[in-house]
C-alpha cells in the first residue's frame, strides 16, 4: 500500500509541477490544485498507513496507536483541504479579470514569442 | 477597576486576534456608502490594538525578570494537545510594529484610497488579525492557518484599485504563494511524522531525541518548512515576485506590506532557535551556511535593484530586499548580541520603508507623474534622465516672471515632503542621526566584538556599508528630480491625515534615538530570550489548564 501512495503522490506531485510551469493561467491553476492534492494526500499518509482501524478512541480498546489510526493527520488535512479550496476559488476570480483586462490567457497577460 | 484589570489581564494576550477578528465582522455588516463610519471603526480599532500591544509589551518588560513570557491557553486543554498563545519579548515587538504600520496605512488610505474599491478596511482588518496570530501562535499548525488568513486579506488587499499591471503582479505573487503554502504544509507534515507533535516547544524538546536513522527525515522537513519562509521573507533567487507586487499595490497597501517579509523572518528566526540551538560544542547549527549565503546573496541582489531603479516605487521594493538580506544574513551568523542589533534594525527598517511608501504617494502627486519614469524602467529609453531632458530654465534663480527666487518662502507642503523624504533617505541608508544608523551600527559593532569574524561576517559588513551608499545615492537621485527641477506652480494640497502617519512614523524611529539605551535594552533582552530558549520551552511545556473551566468539545 505504502508503495500505491507513493506512486500516487508522485505523480500527482510530478504533474503539477509540469503543469505549473506552463505559460497558460489554467493549467497553472490545474498545477497548483494537482499539487495541493498530492500535498494532502502527503499529510495523510504521515499518519502511517493503516487499514480499518478507528480515529476515535472507543470503549473497552486500549487507547494507543497499535489499535488506532493516528486522527491528528485527518484533522490537519480537514484544514488544509477547505484552506486550498478557497486559495483555488480566489485565485480563479484573479484568473478571470486577468483574463478580461489582458485579452489573453497568458501568465503575464501578454503573448511573447511563442 | 482593578479587580476588572486584573480580572482582564490574563486574556489580553488574546486581544490582538480577537479585536481585528471582531472589527472585520463588525465592518461586513455595512454597506460601502457607510465608509466614513467603517474608516473610524478600523482607525478606532487599529488604535485600539496599538495600546494593546504597547500594554503587552510593558507586561511582558516590565517587571524585570529576564524571562516574562506570557502563555495563554484559548480553548483551556492541556498544553502539548492545544493551541497555545505564547507572548515574548520579541513576540511583543513584532506586534508593536503591526500595530503601528498598520495603524498607520490605515490613516492614510482613509483620505482617498479607501474609495479605491470594497471592503478595503474589513480586509486590512482581516490582514491585522493574520499578523498578530502568526506573532502569537506557539503551534506549528495554527501558525499554517494564521500565515494563509494573512494572505488571504493580502490577495484583496494587493488587487485593491489595481489596474491591468496590479491584476498581472497579483496573479505571480498569488501562484508563487499557493506554491509557498504547499511547501509549508509538507514541511509540517514532515516535522510531525518524525516528531508526532505539532507544538513548537514540545516540538524543540523531541528533535534531539530523534534516533539516528530519522534524523534525515527531520532535516528535510525543516528544510522545506524553511523554504516557505524563505519565500515569503524573499531570500534571493526566490524573489523575484515581490517587486512587481509591492510596485503594483496603492500606496497604503504596499506599506502595510513591508510587515509581510517580516512575517517569514519572524517565523524562521523563531523556529530555527528553538529546534536547532547552538550547542556547548560550538558547532554551526543545521542550515547556518544556507542562511547566511542566501542572505548576503539577497542583500547584494537588492543593494543592485535599488541603483538600477529610477521609480520611487522600485527604489522602495528593492530597500526592502535589502533589508530582508541583513536581517536573514544576520540570523544565520547566529551570536546574541548580533540579533539584538538585527531586531532594532527590523524594527527601524520596517517602520522607515512603510513611511517611504506613504510619502512616495505624496511625492508623486506634487511632482511631475512618474509616466515617463514608467517608460525609462522598462527599458525603453536607454538614458532617462540627461539633463537636455529637463525643461530648460535660463537662470536658475528666476521664476516665471523674471523675479529673484531667494528669499521667497517656500511652500509647508514641499517643505514637509522635503524633509520627511530626507530623513526617510537617513533612515533607510542608515545615516546619523537616526536610527537606521543606530541599528546599523549595533550590529556592526556586535560583529566586530566577538573577536574572530568569520568570513560570512567581512561580506556582510562592506555589503550593509555599500548597500547604505548605494541606497544614498539612488535615493537622493530620486529626491533632485522631484525636488530639485521645475514643476507645476501651484503647490501640492496635502491633507493632515495623510502628512500625520508619516510624520508619526518617522518621529517613533526619531524617538528611538532618543531613548537608544532602553530600545537597545529591550532587543537584547529579547535576542537572550531566543539563544536561550529553555525558558520559553519551559513556560509552555508547565503552562496548566484553568481549572473548573469547562473545555468545549469535553465530554462534562
Amino acid at each position: 500500500m505504502e508503495i500505491i501512495i507513493a506512486l500516487a503522490i508522485g505523480v500527482m506531485a510530478g504533474s503539477g509541477v509540469w503543469l505549473l510551469l506552463r505559460p497558460r493561467t489554467f493549467q497553472v491553476i490545474m498545477g497548483l490544485s494537482m499539487l495541493s492534492y498530492a500535498v494532502n494526500l502527503f499529510i495523510f499518509a504521515m499518519g502511517s498507513l493503516s487499514i480499518d482501524k478507528e480515529p476515535i478512541v472507543v470503549p473497552g480498546m486500549v487507547p494507543d496507536l497499535l489499535h488506532y489510526t493516528d486522527p491528528m493527520p485527518q484533522a490537519l488535512v480537514l484544514t488544509a483541504i477547505v484552506i486550498g479550496f478557497a486559495m483555488t476559488a480566489l485565485f480563479l476570480v484573479v484568473l478571470l479579470a486577468s483574463r478580461g483586462l489582458a485579452g489573453t490567457d497568458h501568465v503575464d497577460g501578454e503573448d511573447g514569442d511563442l | 477597576m482593578n479587580a476588572l484589570i486584573e480580572a482582564v489581564m490574563p486574556h489580553l494576550i488574546i486581544a490582538p486576534i480577537l479585536l481585528p477578528l471582531v472589527a472585520a465582522a463588525l465592518m461586513l455588516f455595512m454597506s460601502e456608502q457607510q465608509r466614513y463610519w467603517k474608516a473610524l471603526i478600523n482607525v478606532s480599532a487599529s488604535l485600539l490594538g496599538l495600546l494593546i500591544a504597547l500594554a503587552l509589551l510593558a507586561r511582558v518588560h516590565g517587571n524585570g525578570t529576564p524571562s516574562a513570557i506570557g502563555i495563554y491557553l484559548p480553548a483551556n486543554w492541556d498544553v502539548p494537545f492545544g493551541i497555545v498563545l505564547a507572548l515574548d519579548r520579541l513576540t511583543a515587538l513584532m506586534l508593536l510594529i503591526t500595530a503601528i504600520v498598520g495603524l498607520a496605512a490605515v490613516l492614510f488610505s482613509s483620505a482617498r484610497w479607501h474609495r479605491a474599491g470594497v471592503h478595503f478596511h474589513t480586509l486590512v482588518q482581516i490582514q491585522l488579525m493574520g499578523l498578530n496570530g502568526a506573532f502569537l501562535t506557539a503551534d506549528l499548525f495554527n501558525l499554517f492557518v494564521f500565515f494563509e488568513v494573512t494572505l488571504a486579506a493580502s490577495y484583496g488587499l494587493l488587487l485593491h484599485g489595481s489596474g491591468r499591471a496590479g491584476v498581472k503582479a497579483g496573479l505571480h505573487y498569488i501562484a508563487v504563494n499557493l506554491l509557498a503554502s504547499s511547501f509549508f504544509l509538507v514541511g509540517v507534515a514532515m516535522l510531525y511524522g518524525v516528531t508526532g507533535t505539532l507544538n513548537m516547544a514540545d516540538m524543540a524538546q523531541k528533535i534531539p531525541l530523534v534516533p539516528e536513522g530519522d534524523i534525515g527525515l527531520m532535516h528535510a522537513g525543516a528544510a522545506i518548512l524553511a523554504l516557505a519562509f524563505l519565500i515569503k521573507a524573499a531570500i534571493w533567487p526566490l524573489n523575484f515576485w515581490l517587486v512587481p507586487a509591492y510596485s503594483a499595490a496603492s500606496t497604503p497597501v504596499a506599506a502595510l506590506f513591508a510587515i509581510m517579509t517580516k512575517v517569514g523572518i519572524y517565523a524562521l528566526l523563531r523556529l530555527w532557535m528553538l529546534f536547532f540551538p547552538s550547542g556547548t560544542d560550538g558547532a554551526t547549527p543545521f542550515g547556518a551556511e544556507v542562511l547566511v549565503a542566501g542572505g548576503l546573496a539577497t542583500l547584494a541582489f537588492g543593494a543592485l535593484g535599488v541603483i538600477a531603479s529610477q521609480q520611487l516605487r522600485k527604489v522602495a521594493a528593492f530597500s526592502l530586499l535589502v533589508s530582508s538580506g541583513t536581517l536573514l544574513a544576520a540570523i544565520g551568523l547566529n551570536q546574541a548580541a548580533l540579533t539584538g542589533g538585527m531586531l532594532f534594525y527590523l524594527f527601524s527598517s520596517t517602520l522607515s520603508i512603510s513611511a517611504l511608501y506613504l510619502l512616495i504617494e505624496l511625492v508623486e502627486r506634487a511632482g511631475r507623474p512618474e509616466a515617463d519614469v514608467l517608460r525609462a524602467d522598462d527599458g525603453s529609453q536607454p538614458l532617462p534622465f540627461t539633463v537636455e531632458a529637463a525643461p530648460a530654465i535660463g537662470e536658475a534663480n528666476l521664476d516665471d516672471d523674471e523675479e529673484a527666487l531667494i528669499g521667497r518662502p517656500i511652500p509647508a507642503a514641499m517643505a514637509f515632503l522635503g524633509l520627511a523624504f530626507m530623513l526617510c533617505v537617513l533612515l533607510i541608508a542608515g545615516l546619523p542621526p537616526m536610527s537606521g544608523f543606530m541599528a546599523k551600527f549595533s550590529m556592526l559593532s556586535a560583529l566586530l566584538a566577538g573577536g574572530e569574524v568569520a568570513t560570512g561576517g567581512w561580506v556582510l559588513l562592506v555589503l550593509m556599508l555599500v548597500s547604505g551608499l548605494l541606497t544614498t545615492i539612488a535615493l537622493s537621485r530620486a529626491g533632485i528630480r522631484h525636488f530639485w527641477t521645475t514643476h507645476a506652480d501651484t503647490p501640492p494640497r496635502l491633507r493632515l491625515i495623510e502628512c500625520l502617519p508619516i510624520a508619526a512614523l518617522i518621529l517613533v524611529c526619531a524617538l528611538c534615538v532618543l531613548r537608544a539605551g532602553p530600545v537597545l535594552n529591550y532587543v537584547h533582552a529579547a535576542a537572550d530570550g531566543l539563544h536561550q530558549p529553555a525558558s520559553y520551552i519551559g513556560a509552555i511545556m508547565t503552562a496548566r489548564p484553568v481549572p473548573g473551566v469547562l473545555r468545549p468539545g469535553a465530554l462534562p
